[in-house]
């Protein structure tokens, strides 16, 4: 599946969808954009057809390593991260035992290199034992070899509004960001799907809208007051949208995400009950997808994260109500995006290169990810066929777990290669046995 | 009809079809003899996941009258408890052999979870899921209005009545059910509740919405009044509680024997039971000729010998 | 032999006899009941009543005449779609102690006959239990006889016989059809 770090010549590609060249890669970066220069005995792959874009960067991802190996292994997360066009990707700290010390980052950040498919960068807890109560050591976790930038205690929402300033100030010292969840505990005990006219009818308890909306306002202010960086994971609803265009409009250091799923799938999904839908935050009404759609269209919100949160098949095969939140998505992410936002005329490739690759590199802080498309740049690329279509099969994913919520659903295009500094660390069938 | 799982969606003829069968079964249950051969070789699984002793037993009758075999499956004490899912007891339920399966659950979607998910091939009869729905009570709650007030007799609907549904709209299944099965009979249905009490998205269903049982009773002219259990645990909880205090509640939501006196004098009282006596139901009115609510209970069976006639007796694969 | 093999005067004449023939059988109208099977032995059984009254004007056809729906004892429930319920009609008095005359149509195979003696025997417990039938036309599987017959019609088992009468199919007559697909 991999080749050596031989050279790598792609002619006739077409950078970010926009600028013709031949792509160059020796020595781990790009040496060139001219076939002309191509060493002698270099790999060739015909670029026809394809679009290159710089290594896509997850700053969401559930490896569940250690802990729910069950689920996924940062092995199983790191084949299916290459296969879905990901060079890096964030590992979430809520693993048994959760990354809230220096020990527990650097033994993830050590096993991702081990596997060396991506680059995994652990995010560390907010909090001790993602408890909400008291600051993980941040500052040993930013000092470890594991060079942590990113703290979230995603699961869970950092309640505590002192706690939440606290963090905020803290990491302003090591240039690092809080990535929040953002969940008013007290609104959503019990909750079960989005608050609305669906919810109503299934008798299913309503996560209202609000309890996302009021954390956002609030963690905005206090990054306001502190001066410090918060990121806004997941965002779903209108509101937040508003919100966070509100706060970037004054300039507050906020950033946003959003998810493939809340693109592209409305609460309309869990008629029938059928727990592969059941997503925290859940999935919202149409004009709330709309919203976030056109946030991250006009750069409100600043990355697509997959928030690929891996469940073995007995969290799901079970009533709504006894299943686990969440859903796979590192593989499907590329395609859903181009589904919802290319396909549809609201963004061009290289927008997609921006919110997949640029922006989460640098919300991040991550060295030699999101770089251009340029000579003397690291050999970070992914190609896509956009015209490649496929259906999506959850068993015959690299993930372990099959909680796609997509399965069944054709995606317009394929990613054919992810490169990692001049590394194939994933070949489509269709390059002929790369 | 393969599987009987909610009254939204259910066609409006087939609902009269299953009064009308429920009108055939009540006549046989006059009988000295009660017992009929229908269900003879078929075995009916009650699969109870909650308890519900009252509609166990309705269940259980309305098999054991139509001669199927009844395996009474009682969550509590089984494996269930000790984390077998939903799933695994289905299909050792299948392996026994269930033609249908009766099931109750706290989880809103179960009984639908067991009949797509292809755990069990039984025919799934819903008797009641989570805060979803409970078909049944509601096809029996129509059974009632339309032997009193709409001549009962084969193929007609509600068309032309006003109910009014009372309590905790929010949580109840019985009041989702009733509240699309009446509305497709051709009632026109009014919701009486606390504001906290009602769902979200309520103005998208077909039915009206006061808060207030006194002003129900002044803008409305009422056929049948029906008294929603309130559970305890909506009242306690601090700051979760949905209403200030039982007292309270009884005192702008409960049915009394003020309020009684100002129904006309057709209408009709009802309560899927278990009351909650001096909470939202008085004694009097509990007690009273107009309360239908022991006759429900009669009627419960009846109708669930015509789901259970429908469902199972007819051919087992398509010819 | 295909075509109308009775038309309204033949079933007239034939609901005739048979009433006398009931009446001479029983040696009167005492005790008699006459219960028709859905859907045509209803009316066959209330026309049979109300020549048994002309006869016996102390017989009340009205009261003494109903119906037994068979359809919850049927043997062969599960092989067809499921039926609607049909209504089941019994004189005030009961049936025990009476002598109940079944009224059918057509009978073929007995299956039917079989289903309505077990409903019979739900609903009490008659002196004795007789049948009356407008057309017999044999092929019986089990050991089932009728007491009453209006025509005994030869039939191959690929023909249909079909009873049509005022009250259900607004015209009268009896006819045998040849089913789809058989070759003379």
């Amino acid at each position: 599946m991999t080749t050596g770090a031989g050279p790598i010549v792609i002619t006739g590609v077409s950078l970010y969808g926009d600028t013709p060249a031949d792509l160059v890669l020796e020595g781990g970066a790009i040496v060139s954009l001219s076939a002309a220069d191509a060493p002698k005995g270099a790999t060739v792959i015909d670029g026809a057809g394809l679009i290159a874009l710089p290594g896509l960067v997850d700053l969401h991802t559930h490896l569940r390593e250690p802990g729910r190996e069950d689920a996924e292994t940062i092995e199983t997360g790191s084949r299916a991260a290459a296969a879905g066009g990901y060079v890096a990707v964030h590992a979430m700290a809520n693993t048994t035992p959760v990354a809230d010390t220096a020990g527990v980052v650097e033994q993830v950040w050590h096993r991702g290199r081990e596997i060396g498919l991506v680059d995994v960068f652990p995010v560390g807890a907010v909090t001790v034992g993602l408890a909400g109560e008291h600051l993980a050591e941040l500052g040993a976790m930013a000092l470890s070899a594991a060079r942590v930038r990113v703290f979230s205690d995603d699961g869970k929402c950092v309640h505590d509004p002192v706690v939440m300033r606290r963090a905020l100030e803290y990491v302003k010292a090591f240039d690092g960001v809080v990535a929040q969840h953002a969940q008013d505990p007290r609104l959503t005990e019990g909750s079960q799907m989005h608050e609305g006219i669906v919810s109503g009818e299934l008798g299913l308890q309503g996560w209202p809208a609000v309890a996302e909306e009021a954390i956002v306002a609030r963690d905005c202010l206090l990054a306001e007051h502190v001066g410090g960086r918060v990121h806004i994971l997941h965002l779903s609803t209108a509101g937040s949208v508003e919100i966070v265009r509100w706060a970037k409009a004054r300039g507050i250091h906020v950033t946003a995400e959003a998810t493939p799923h809340h693109l592209f799938l409305t609460d309309e999904r869990a008629r029938g009950y059928d727990p592969r839908f059941k997503v925290n935050p859940p999935l919202r009404p149409e004009a709330d997808v709309e919203a976030v759609r056109a946030g991250l269209a006009d750069g409100t919100i600043d990355v697509v994260g997959t928030d690929h949160a891996p469940h073995p098949d007995e969290d799901k095969d079970c009533e709504w109500a006894t299943a686990a939140f969440g859903m796979i998505g590192l593989e499907t992410a590329l395609g859903i995006v181009q589904k919802a936002l290319v396909e549809t005329g609201r963004m061009t490739w290289r927008d997609v290169a921006r919110v997949m690759s640029e922006r989460p590199a640098e919300i991040g802080r991550v060295e030699g990810h999101g770089r251009p498309l340029a000579v003397g740049e690291p050999a970070n690329v992914t190609l896509v066929n956009p015209r490649l279509a496929w259906t999506v099969n959850p068993p015959a994913m690299r993930s372990r777990s099959h909680n796609s919520p997509f399965s069944g659903i054709e995606l317009p295009g394929s990613v054919v290669a992810t490169i990692l500094r001049g590394t194939v660390t994933y070949a489509h069938d269709s390059l002929g046995g790369l | 009809m393969k599987h009987l799982l909610t009254t939204r969606g259910l066609p409006r003829d087939e609902a009269i079809r299953i009064l009308d069968t429920a009108g055939e079964m009540a006549k046989t249950q006059e009988r000295e003899i009660r017992k009929l051969p229908t269900l003879r070789g078929k075995t009916v699984i009650n699969l109870f996941f909650e308890d519900s002793t009252r509609t166990r037993i309705s269940f259980e009758a309305a098999a054991k009258r139509l001669s199927a075999d009844v395996i009474n499956f009682s969550a509590k004490g089984s494996s269930v408890a000790k984390g077998e899912s939903l799933k695994d007891t289905a299909q050792t339920l299948q392996a026994m052999g269930a033609d249908g399966v009766v099931i109750r659950h706290w989880a809103s979607g179960a009984a639908e979870r067991l009949a797509t998910s292809g755990w069990t091939r039984g025919a799934v009869v819903n008797a009641g899921d989570g805060t979803h729905e409970h078909p049944t009570q509601a096809l029996l709650d129509a059974y009632t209005i339309r032997r009193h007030l709409a001549d009962g007799e084969p193929g007609v609907g509600l068309d032309g009545l006003t109910v009014a549904i009372v309590g905790d709209i929010l949580h109840s299944r019985v009041a989702r059910s009733d509240a699309w099965l009446l509305t497709t009979l051709g009632a026109r249905v009014v919701l009486v509740a606390p504001p906290t009490l009602v769902p979200l998205g309520v103005e998208t269903w077909p039915v009206e919405v006061v808060h207030s049982l006194d002003a129900a009773l002044e803008t409305y002219d009422l056929d049948a009044i029906m008294m929603l259990r309130i559970q305890l645990e909506r009242m306690t909880g601090g700051g979760a509680a949905f209403f200030p205090s039982p007292a309270e509640y009884t005192r702008l939501y409960g049915l009394d024997g003020t309020r009684l006196a100002r129904l006309p004098k057709r209408t009709i009282v009802m309560h899927p039971g278990p009351m909650n006596r001096g909470l939202e139901i008085s004694a009097e009115a509990a007690d009273s000729p107009r309360s239908v609510v022991v006759e429900q209970v009669a009627n419960g069976v009846s109708v669930r010998m015509a789901v259970l006639y429908l469902l199972l007796a007819g051919e087992e694969a398509a010819s | 032999m295909t075509g109308a093999v009775m038309a309204a005067p033949d079933i007239a004449r034939a609901l005739t006899r048979i009433a006398h023939e009931i009446l001479e059988r029983n040696g009167g109208a005492d005790d008699l009941v006459l219960l028709g099977i859905p859907t045509r032995g209803l009316p066959l059984a209330r026309r049979l009543a109300e020549r048994i009254a002309v006869v016996e004007p102390a017989f009340d056809a009205q009261a003494r005449s109903g119906g037994i729906d068979i359809t919850m004892y049927r043997d062969d429930l599960r092989r067809q779609p499921t039926r609607p319920i049909g209504t089941t009609t019994v004189p005030p008095a009961g049936i025990d102690g009476a002598i109940v005359v079944l009224v059918d149509d057509v009978l073929h195979t007995g299956r039917t006959i079989r289903a309505a003696l077990d409903a019979i025997g739900d609903l009490g417990r008659p002196r004795s239990v007789q049948l009356a039938v407008l057309v017999d036309r044999g092929h019986r599987e089990l050991p089932i006889r009728a007491d009453f017959v209006g025509k005994n019609l030869p039939t191959s088992r690929s023909e249909r016989v079909s009873v049509l009468l005022d009250e259900i199919d607004h015209q009268e007559e009896v006819r045998i059809e040849r089913s789809e697909g058989e070759v003379e």
